[in-house]
């Protein structure tokens, strides 16, 4: 009696067993079929550019949400494998060489900023792999390299085409402006924008007046802004990072600057916190951004994404506006899937040769690139605040606080000079 | 580049506000190292940690920044009480506070800053005051309110601080800890608990001055390491030991970063103050108004 | 084990990890690795002023990064060859410690570790302002298309570097330590005065310390630039490499060569571990942590611990 029960007990348990592992077997065979897409990148998460890198963070998973909602890419479920670069440079090789040879993702993209692409882009050249980054200035005029691409809107010469705005609105005053003050902080950015505005002030003939960069953690901007006062420049072109923005905006209103424009290249008031923060401050100057609502209903779904990404924005603390870089990290994502879709693969040459070839629809409208991976055309918007009323954030979700002076296609008005008359 | 009178007498108005400003994010370290000897390099992070709470209380309730530091410097005193109270056990008493004190305070300065990274994210934030926005002007001389009013409070605090240490019993206490210990043990005063309070007291001061600082400018966590160097700067070039002496410091130091901003270019003016503490380190050690 | 003896297995060791390494398939074990071995140096640096000596040095960073923009100029004006740039960067690192020595060290050793942190912004300041090796910009130092002796990847190259400067850094420090300099040293260190009194000359001592310190943090910031291609001020002067290169001795131990070398290992492998698994806001409040717990409980670092655990077991 005893015996049998084992054996049937043994004989039961094999059977569930068998049963189990064909089961299982089949459940392998279907997975198989449908691995994951894996796409790797280091995003910064913490450190000087976490704000965002947040928001470039959100935009993608909206994206990958909706892309796996249609059925993925082939087919597949597209997955995200990051980690958080810190925005420090030295982070990257590690993260990049981990990514490839530990995770074994199927493609890499780049995170935010020309300090953690750089040190990225000798791994992806080494194994000719196509490179896809997100917002760097000029890092290929060094490196060459076929299968590097920017969703950056600044054309081929990026630092040219990001400042031409500010140079075309002030050559449309009248009579035509003369001397020009350039101040920035002393940082990467600032430094490649200023280079770009020393190339339109040569091409037009303008006098540089004053020409001095500053530290970027300067407490007191006072000096500096009187200092350019005392050389009377028609224009002043500053080229900044958030906490110089706020800082010489603020003092420029302290000090009661007089000049006929002020403004040009500051980042940081393209998103919300410094909007609110300065509020009416603002008004006046001129200044680069790459969305406002005055473009509602120009860009199909774009208004829709805006919205989904401010949700999901709002709940985790990050920039609630989503104007500057979530359209961008979407497109750029928009790209890849179209190109994978068309070349029906993952070779990286096959996909760089596509992206050169062809031009893509996406949120931000048609996107074609130039042989170095830049933007075919510059697409920045050059506008000026105005009617800034307050420190609320509402007023900048509708049209009605900024004219659009360029590029022509999507102008509002004209410039209004000069910046000490502009304010009111 | 004209010197123009305006221009000059605006750099030294703005050099005197900042060096007001110095002076309070100093005056704590010229208590607790140039008199207890006491190398707390996470001052800083104290400064910071007063500009946070400052903000909170001013962002939910809309005091203002200053008042609420002020009230709120109990707290900070506590804190400070608490810190000095590890320190002495573990370094002071064994002997070992130069290396290992300083490898302490370096890591509670890490702690903090993470910390506050952690809680806050690493987004400027600011606060806005009645008078941020205010600027006074006579002719072509400018006095923004937004350095001012932290110009005006710190100058108070220095000169209450002094008087506190000359002319009250616990203050004297203070001086007398500086110059000889043994001395002060042998007439019955328990040089710990002076110490103590005092380093207490310095912790204070960074909470108010932390909230000057985010009145001045926006804050986020990493900013405190700049101003490690700085409070050292001024409190070496005005004399260890000395308040007055870190206020002349700290106005000095103002004054040249000002005028170097406004003449030469606004990058050099870091290595202007610092170039002046290593002068002062090769040349004077003992600074200004020191012993 | 005498000086000779010691080098020889020290160098023996590295080639052997050298030529190990080519059996790994992955480069994430060298990227990860160049970063662990930064720190080895590094730390062994930082104690032969800190621990034989008794002087903090806040600004290790000031001296990797020249050894680092020493690179760079070497590699926009003339393309030197490696070996040129590294010698070159680390003979300038160790002019900056001569220099910063010579000045300082006379004062109490909290004014040093002052002025080692105001030399840091200083040099930060001159290199942001100044053009030719980029600036605040950075600058952009390309590995050469070919790797030499026919490695499959530069980074190999690198990590072998790296490996051999440990080794150099490791006989340096254990050089010191066994000769009557260490002894000096270890004299300035517990009492100075004494020391003086008792014909130790204490400035000669200290300024060789700085000196040699100075320039082993040099050559570890002198392959940099190759490692990431684009070196910028800010990530340079990076205040992690004060920190670690302070926490690292204080864990491991900091009276002998053996002690920098497991906190580099040890504090250096969680933290490129941290920064792949958990968010790396963690990684330094681990530093953070990790640092105020050692220091306030085990001050003699993990060999602290193992001397104190071999002398009880003595004498039982």
């Amino acid at each position: 009696m005893r015996g049998n029960s084992v054996l049937t007990t043994l004989a039961r348990w094999l059977g569930a067993f068998a049963a189990a592992l064909a089961l299982a077997g089949s459940f392998a065979t279907e997975a198989l079929a449908q691995q994951p897409l894996r796409i790797g990148f280091g995003m910064s998460l913490t450190g000087p550019l976490a704000g965002n890198g947040k928001a470039a963070l959100i935009a993608m998973e909206i994206w990958k949400d909706d892309v796996n909602a249609k059925g993925g890419i082939l087919g597949r479920k597209v997955e995200f494998v990051y980690y958080d670069d810190q925005t420090n440079p030295a982070t990257v090789p590690g993260l990049y060489t981990k990514l490839l040879d530990v995770d074994k993702v199927d493609l890499v993209v780049s995170g935010y900023g020309t300090a953690v692409i750089a040190p990225a882009m000798p791994l992806m050249m080494q194994r000719n792999l196509m490179f896809m980054t997100l917002f760097g200035l000029n890092v290929n005029s060094k490196f060459n390299y076929d299968r590097y691409f920017q969703i950056m809107p600044a054309g081929p010469e990026p630092a040219i085409g990001w400042t031409r705005g500010f140079f075309e609105a002030a050559m449309g005053l009248n009579p035509k402006p003369k001397t020009i003050a350039l101040v920035g902080a002393d940082a990467e950015y600032p430094h490649l924008a200023l280079e770009g505005a020393r190339v339109h002030v040569k091409r037009l003939g303008l006098k540089v007046v004053y020409d001095k960069s500053y530290p970027p953690n300067t407490t007191d901007y006072s000096p500096i802004v009187r200092a350019i006062q005392a050389t009377n420049p028609d224009l002043v072109y500053l080229a900044s990072y958030p906490p110089d923005s706020a800082g010489m905006v603020r003092a420029v209103n302290e000090v009661g600057l007089k000049t006929r424009m002020f403004g040009g290249g500051l980042v940081g008031t393209q998103f919300a916190a410094l909007k609110t923060a300065l509020g009416p401050l603002l008004n006046g100057v001129v200044n680069y951004e790459l969305y406002t609502p005055e473009l509602s209903g120009k860009f199909p779904f774009l208004d829709a994404f805006l919205k989904k990404y401010q949700e999901r924005a709002a709940k985790e603390g990050v920039d609630p506006l989503g104007f500057y870089l979530p359209p961008y990290a979407y497109a750029m994502m928009q790209v890849l899937d179209q190109a994978i879709t068309a070349t029906k693969g993952l070779d990286s040459g096959k996909l760089a040769e596509y992206i050169h070839t062809h031009t893509f629809d996406t949120f931000v409208g048609k996107v074609g690139f130039a042989k170095n991976g830049e933007w075919s055309e510059p697409r920045v918007m050059m506008v000026q605040y105005n009617g800034i009323k307050g420190n609320t954030i509402d007023q900048w979700k509708q049209p009605g606080v900024v004219t659009v002076l360029e590029p022509g296609p999507y102008k509002t008005g004209v410039v209004k000079a000069p910046y000490q008359d502009a304010k009111h | 580049m004209e010197a123009s009178t305006a221009l000059v007498v605006n750099a030294i108005i703005a050099g005197l506000l900042l060096g007001g400003f110095y002076a309070a994010v100093s005056l704590g370290i010229s208590i607790s190292f140039g008199m207890l000897d006491v190398v707390n390099i996470a001052h800083p992070a104290f400064i910071i940690l007063g500009s946070y709470v400052a903000y909170i209380v001013n962002d939910r309730l809309g005091f203002d920044p200053i008042l609420v530091s002020v009230v709120l410097s109990p707290l900070f005193f506590a804190l400070g009480m608490a810190l000095y109270r590890i320190y002495y056990l573990c370094f002071e008493k064994r002997g070992q506070e130069s290396l290992r004190g300083l490898a302490f305070f370096f890591g509670i300065l890490f702690i903090t800053e993470v910390t506050l990274v952690l809680i806050f994210g690493v987004d400027y934030r600011l606060v806005t005051t009645a008078y941020s926005e205010v600027t006074w002007r006579a002719g072509d001389i400018d006095l923004p309110m937004r350095l001012f009013v932290p110009f005006l409070v710190s100058i108070a605090m220095v000169v209450a601080l002094q008087l506190f240490l000359t002319h009250t019993f616990f203050g004297r206490a203070v001086l007398a800890v500086a110059q000889d210990q043994l001395a002060l043990r042998l007439m019955g005063v328990n040089p710990v608990r002076v110490k103590e309070r005092a380093f207490a007291l310095s912790i204070a001061t960074a909470g108010v001055a932390g909230a000057f600082l985010i009145v001045i400018q926006p804050v986020q966590p990493s900013i405190g390491r700049e101003y490690i160097g700085l409070v050292f700067a001024v409190c070496v070039l005005g004399g260890m030991g000395s308040i007055w002496g870190t206020l002349i410091g700290a106005l000095v130091l103002g004054i040249a970063e000002s005028f170097t901003s406004t003449f030469f270019g606004p990058s050099w003016a870091p290595a202007v103050s610092f170039g002046l503490l290593l002068a002062t380190l090769a040349f004077r050690p003992s600074g200004i108004l020191g012993r | 084990m005498s000086n000779r003896n010691f080098a020889i297995v020290a160098f023996a060791v590295a080639i052997a990890f050298a030529a190990a390494s080519q059996l790994v398939p992955n480069e994430y074990f060298f990227t990860a690795a160049y970063v662990v071995l930064q720190f080895v140096i590094l730390a062994t640096a930082w104690n032969i002023l800190g621990g034989y000596t008794g002087y903090v040095n806040f600004g290790s960073a000031a001296f990797f990064a020249i050894g680092a923009y020493s690179t760079v100029m070497l590699y926009n004006a003339f393309k030197a060859p490696l070996l040129v740039m590294i010698v070159a960067g680390t003979l300038v690192a160790g002019l900056l410690g001569l220099g910063l020595g010579y000045l300082t060290l006379r004062l109490r050793g909290v004014f040093f570790a002052i002025a080692s942190l105001a030399l840091a912004v200083v040099l930060y300041t001159f290199v942001v302002n100044w053009d030719y090796v980029g600036g605040a910009r950075g600058a952009y130092v390309l590995q050469p298309r070919e790797v030499p002796f026919g490695l499959p990847r530069y980074i190999h190259l690198l990590y072998i570097v790296l490996v051999l400067e440990a080794a150099v850094a490791l006989v340096v420090a254990r050089t010191i330590e066994k000769s009557t300099i260490g002894r000096g040293l270890a004299a300035i260190r517990d009492d100075e005065l004494a020391a003086e009194c008792s014909g130790v000359p204490t400035l000669r001592l200290k300024i060789f310390s700085a000196t040699v310190s100075g320039a082993l943090m040099g050559m570890a910031g002198t392959t940099f630039p190759f490692y990431l291609s684009y070196i910028e001020p800010s990530s340079a002067f990076g205040l992690s490499y004060a920190v670690n290169s302070i926490a690292m001795p204080l864990i491991g131990g900091m009276m002998s060569w053996i002690g920098p070398l497991i906190g580099a290992v040890l504090l250096g492998t969680v933290q490129q571990l941290v920064q792949v698994t958990i968010s790396s806001a963690w990684n330094l409040l681990i530093v953070g942590v990790l640092l105020v717990l050692f220091v306030t409980l085990a001050p003699n670092g993990i060999m602290g611990w193992v001397e104190a655990w071999r002398k009880r077991r003595s004498r039982r």
